[in-house]
Order: structure tokens, then C-alpha cells, then sequence
């Protein structure tokens, strides 16, 4: 396949950034979309040229850590996928590919397509901890858990804080982020425990960083690698007005 | 403080104002559907007297403007914190939005506020301001009310105000299919069981809503 790939190249933080256009040759249908990535940066560093930075690590989709705002998707057009797990084969000989990093106030542009996502670790450190008295071990059965919510739980603790929900949300907004780490404890008997006061300060941090409001547009569920649904919203705004109101 | 300043707090009243405004929109439909099923607009009259003379309805007539207010306000307030969030947007616009007309709220709504002002002008302030609507005369007897139904067929006789007004209730229409089902999933109301059935009704409503409206200036246009 011969590509012709547009690229946000910003040389630093605070650096003017601009689209260059990067023609790529004889590229596998079978190759990763990062793997593609890896062949024009081979090609710039052998031209002498400064490489593409992007995010990636573990390239097995499980890791949160790629990104990428492909074509005006998150993770690119393929569905419940990373960057990573993305394959040429879903675009077309001689297409234009946009490549773009995520673009929110709270995740400034470090270089290139790398943005810095620290934001939502202050998010998950703002949620505090979870109490397990110390003492022997528990029973394993000694808490009863209904399956249902062991089940939805464990569905809102596969987010992999990618960002994309941000990236997709016309308003910024991590609401879908935020809601999946309130869920996965609300919904365990251990995690009620500290309920109130961290979904509280949980939503106060990510206000304060600087995202956006959620306006129910949906985008977020659409593009989330991990399926995270948007009912998890819902519980965290019962979450909040229960604990506002007690 | 960050009660009143969250953004959950302030989606949250924004739902709650939004819910309330929808129940006002079916009373209000009511009344003027009224006018379609009495030629000698009595029945629409003295049901606009009773609106505009009861005490009762004076007090929450107040209430329904905080409502408005409280609406405006937080809407824009909220539009502003979104459009700070991303101050560089994308080349490739976000294709993936689940509801289109969520992403127009802002402007649908900017379109509803100049409508209400225009609405405000039309009647509002003419019954209570200017005073200058004519008497209701029937069978040549002065009622003593305003002949609010006669001002709002001369309206209708006029070919843009009908347009204006279809095009303002058509808009309004998109506002609500999107905000019905958006208030109850800010207010924490998201159930496997019970959404699907909640967004089928935000499109009925919606439509019978949009489609209630613009059905009385079409039927006065073209028959009286």
C-alpha cells in the first residue's frame, strides 16, 4: 500500500506545531498502524530527519498507552480497539490519513503526537484509598457479592485510562474515564466504604483540571477501546447527588 | 462551595430546569390548541385570562422565568467551559457522536432565546406592558378580557411570521429530542431496562411537541 500520511509535528510544548505531509511506500496490509508509524520513522532517521514521537508500549492493546486521533477517530476508524491493534487493511491504497494527538486543555502536547495524560493519575490519586483493615486473611465467601455487580464492576475496572473518551468528547470532557474508576469501587462492598468522599473528590479534581463539562453526547462510548458504557455516567452522577445530599 | 460549582451540580439543574420547561411546553401546547376548537376563540380567551390574571399563576409565572433564567445561564456557562477545554480543535472533526442534534444544543438553544424574546414582544409584553390588545367582544357583549386569540390569528395571517415560527417550533424540536433523554441520564436515571424505552418517548415528545405547535398556524393560515 502506498499511503500519504498528514502529521501534527510540534517540536515541544510551548513549540508553533504544524501538518507535514509524509508519503509512505509498500506497506503491508498485515502491518499494525504503528508498525507503519515505525517504518516512516526508520526512513526519517536514515534521511537524517528528526522521528515522529508518539505514545506505545505494550502493542497488545492492554495497556493504555498509545493514542493517536486518526481520520477523526480516537485509536483510528476500527471499533473497541487501541492504535495498536489497528491495521492497514481498514484503510484503502493511496488514501490521506490525519494523524493528530489528543487535543484537551488538561493533556498539553509534550511533542510531536505524545501528549502528557498525568492528569488522570492526579484524577485516580485525588479517589484516595480503599480500607482493608489489616488482621489475617479474610474468607474469600466471607463478602457477598451479587454477580451482576461483581460483573459491572469488573467491566468499569477494564478502562486502560487511554484518553480517548477525552479525545472523542466534543467538550473534553472525562466524565467516561472518571465514572468507570468511580464505578468499579462504588459497586464493591469494599469500595462503599469511602463511596461518598471519592466520587466528591474525584469530580472536584477533574473540574479543576480543566475538563470539560459531559453534555450526554455519547462520543466517548462510541470510541472507548474498552467498551466503557456510558451507564457508568449515570451511576456517577447518582453517586455525586447522593453524597451531595447526605 | 463546589456544590454549587461542579459540573455534575450544574448538569444536574440544568436537567432538573430542562424537565421542568418541558412540563410547561405541554401546558402551554394545551392552551393554544384551544383556539382550533372554538371559532369563537371563548374558550382560548378565557382560558389566556385565568393565565394572566390568577394569583396563583402570577406567583409561578416567576417561578417558570427563574426556570428560563436558571436554564440560560448554566447552559451558556457550560458551553464556555467546554470550548475552553480544547482550545485547538481538530482538522479532522470527530465524526463519532451518537446523537447528532447533541452536538448543536448551544446553537438551537441561542435560536429558542431569540424566539422567546420575539414571543415576549408578540404577547407577554403586550398584555402586560403596552396594554394594547384589543377587547373581547362576544355576541356584542364587551367580556371584559383581552381578545388574546384574535392577536394570535392576525399573527398567523402574516406568511414569514408563519415561517419564522414553524422554523423557531422545528428547531425547538431538535432541542428536545436530544435534552429529553440527556436530563435523565445527568440526573443518575440510566436503567438496561428503562433508557430504550425513555429515549423512544424523548422522540415522541419531541415530535408531538414540534409538530403540536406548528399544526395551529398552518390550520389558521389556511383556513381562516
Amino acid at each position: 500500500m502506498d499511503l500519504k500520511l498528514k502529521i501534527w509535528r510540534q517540536a515541544g510544548p510551548d513549540a508553533e506545531g504544524k501538518f507535514v505531509h509524509y508519503p509512505v511506500h509498500n506497506i503491508s496490509q498485515d502491518a499494525s498502524f504503528l508498525e507503519m508509524m515505525d517504518i516512516l520513522n526508520e526512513e526519517l532517521v536514515a534521511n537524517g530527519e528528526e522521528p515522529v514521537a508518539f505514545d506505545h508500549d505494550c502493542r497488545e492493546g492492554i495497556c493504555g498507552m498509545c493514542s493517536l486521533f486518526i481520520n477523526g477517530y480516537p485509536h483510528g476508524p476500527d471499533d473497541s480497539i487501541t492504535t495498536c491493534q489497528l491495521h492497514m487493511r481498514k484503510f484503502k491504497d493511496g488514501e490521506t490519513i490525519v494523524i493528530e494527538p489528543w487535543r484537551a486543555k488538561p493533556f498539553p502536547i509534550i511533542k510531536d503526537l505524545m501528549v502528557d495524560r498525568s492528569a488522570f493519575d492526579e484524577i485516580i490519586q485525588a479517589g484516595g484509598y480503599v480500607s482493608i483493615n489489616t488482621g489475617g486473611v479474610p474468607d474469600a465467601n466471607a463478602i457477598p457479592i451479587k454477580k451482576e455487580h461483581a460483573d459491572l464492576a469488573m467491566d468499569a475496572a477494564a478502562c486502560i485510562g487511554c484518553g480517548a473518551c477525552v479525545a472523542a468528547c466534543k467538550n473534553a470532557s472525562a466524565m467516561l474515564f472518571v465514572s468507570a474508576k468511580v464505578s468499579q469501587f462504588a459497586l464493591l462492598p469494599q469500595g462503599k466504604i469511602e463511596a461518598k468522599l471519592r466520587v466528591e473528590n474525584m469530580v472536584a479534581k477533574m473540574d479543576d483540571l480543566g475538563f470539560g463539562n459531559c453534555t450526554n453526547t455519547y462520543a466517548c462510548e462510541a470510541e472507548c477501546p474498552k467498551d466503557i458504557s456510558i451507564a457508568n455516567i449515570a451511576r456517577m452522577n447518582r453517586e455525586f447527588l447522593v453524597a451531595k445530599l447526605s | 462551595m463546589s456544590v454549587m460549582y461542579s459540573s455534575i451540580t450544574k448538569k444536574i439543574w440544568m436537567s432538573l430546569m430542562g424537565l421542568f420547561l418541558m412540563i410547561f411546553l405541554v401546558v402551554h401546547l394545551g392552551i393554544n390548541l384551544l383556539l382550533l376548537f372554538d371559532s369563537t376563540r371563548e374558550l382560548y380567551n378565557v382560558v389566556a385570562h385565568f393565565m394572566g390574571t390568577n394569583p396563583v399563576i402570577q406567583i409561578f409565572q416567576w417561578v417558570l422565568f427563574l426556570g428560563f433564567a436558571i436554564h440560560i445561564v448554566l447552559g451558556v456557562l457550560l458551553q464556555i467551559q467546554n470550548w475552553i477545554a480544547r482550545p485547538k480543535g481538530y482538522k479532522v472533526k470527530a465524526t463519532s457522536e451518537d446523537s447528532f442534534f447533541s452536538k448543536y444544543m448551544i446553537h438551537t438553544g441561542i435560536i429558542i432565546f431569540v424566539f422567546l424574546g420575539i414571543h415576549f414582544l408578540n404577547f407577554f409584553f403586550r398584555v402586560k406592558i403596552f396594554h394594547d390588545i384589543p377587547d373581547f367582544i362576544l355576541d356584542g357583549v364587551n367580556t371584559g378580557m383581552e381578545d388574546m386569540g384574535i392577536v394570535v390569528i392576525e399573527l398567523f395571517k402574516i406568511p414569514g411570521y408563519v415561517v419564522g415560527y414553524i422554523i423557531a417550533l422545528l428547531i425547538l424540536g431538535f432541542h428536545l429530542d436530544h435534552a429529553f433523554q440527556s436530563a435523565f441520564q445527568s440526573l443518575g436515571l440510566n436503567h438496561e431496562k428503562y433508557t430504550p424505552f425513555i429515549k423512544g418517548l424523548g422522540h415522541i415528545y419531541s415530535i408531538v411537541i414540534s409538530l403540536g405547535y406548528i399544526v395551529i398556524p398552518l390550520v389558521i393560515y389556511f383556513t381562516k
